[in-house]
């Protein structure tokens, strides 16, 4: 099972597909769901406290993540719905799109989990969701005192962040 | 290659009353479609608590590694999903003509309960007539 389709993880940013201020809000999930690091910059709507938003996202990532391995209609080998996958096990989705917002979602191979949530017109972020995770490597897992599966609170990293998703989205 | 795989109607409690598949590999049993029915229900409706701003209506567009998912949810709860190759144009339309089937052969029907598995000859048959059409004109492109 192939992550990155194959290509290398470009080192430079990706071209941005709209310009302006539409992110609302960046999630960042560890494999045992615990949420590492989560931003919001444009959120009027808050309709739970932070800890149960949370875990309804991760929740949410996780039945769909079910859903479309039982649903790939191209493959007769599906397994049970409902039973636990491996990262990059299974049919995976790549995003969802209501109609006030757009959910891209990007796992690694380690259950590292990144979510961005922008306007419902942008285009495919999956690129950017790749730069997150060098960000993320580069600022994070190559801090010495990182400790994994503790919150991130990293200001480089998180300045770097902000600007980059305000550059794309 | 089918441009759509497969197509259900859920009604507004989630429960599935209608399933129709166009050749995807390995059909899905009677149990596992209702399961994956009723966890799209529960899914459409935790999309719109997540919502950053109001007036969120639910997924409308899943796109997976190896299909998409279109919905559509009419205003009285029931919701039409297909499943597509990635990338299909004009599955909202698509839809909206489903409903229109629903509407004018099934709650039209007399003999129909509202909210109960959807028998239908009639409805049967316009269906696969706009399937058919859709993929002929997928396939004139």
């Amino acid at each position: 099972m192939q992550f990155f389709g194959g290509s290398e993880i470009s080192p430079s940013p990706p071209a941005p597909t709209v310009s302006g201020n539409n992110a609302h809000m960046v999630y960042v999930f560890n494999r045992n769901g615990v949420c590492l690091l989560y931003r919001e910059w444009n959120r009027p709507l808050h309709t739970l406290n932070a800890q149960q938003d949370h875990k309804l996202m991760f929740g949410l990532l996780f039945s769909l993540k079910s859903l479309t391995a039982k649903m790939d209609p191209t493959s007769a080998e599906r397994g049970n719905l409902g039973v636990p996958q491996l990262p990059g096990q299974g049919c995976s989705f790549h995003s969802f799109r209501t109609n006030t917002y757009k959910l891209s979602f990007m796992e690694t191979p380690s259950g590292i989990k990144i979510i961005l949530v922008t306007h419902p017109r942008t285009g495919d972020l999956r690129d950017s969701l790749k730069y997150i995770y060098n960000l993320y490597v580069d600022y994070v897992m190559k801090n010495p005192l990182y400790t994994p599966g503790s919150p991130i609170r990293s200001d480089l990293f998180i300045t770097t962040l902000d600007q980059y998703v305000r550059s794309i989205a | 290659m089918a441009a759509i795989y497969s197509l259900y109607i859920i009604n507004k409690s989630g429960g599935l009353i209608f399933y129709k598949d166009y050749g995807s590999a390995g059909r899905m049993d009677t149990n596992d479609s209702l399961r994956v029915a009723s966890l799209w229900h529960s899914m459409h409706a935790i999309s719109q608590q997540l919502s950053p701003i109001t007036g969120c209506y639910g997924i409308e567009l899943l796109e997976a590694d190896t299909f998409d998912l279109h919905c559509f949810q009419s205003l009285t709860g029931t919701k039409f999903f297909v499943v597509s190759e990635p990338g299909t144009q004009q599955m909202e339309n698509l839809l909206k003509v489903i409903y229109e089937l629903y509407t004018d052969y099934v709650l039209k029907n007399p003999f129909y309960e509202m909210e109960m598995p959807i028998r239908c000859e009639l409805f049967d048959i316009n269906l696969s007539q706009v399937v058919q059409k859709d993929r002929v004109a997928l396939l004139g492109r």
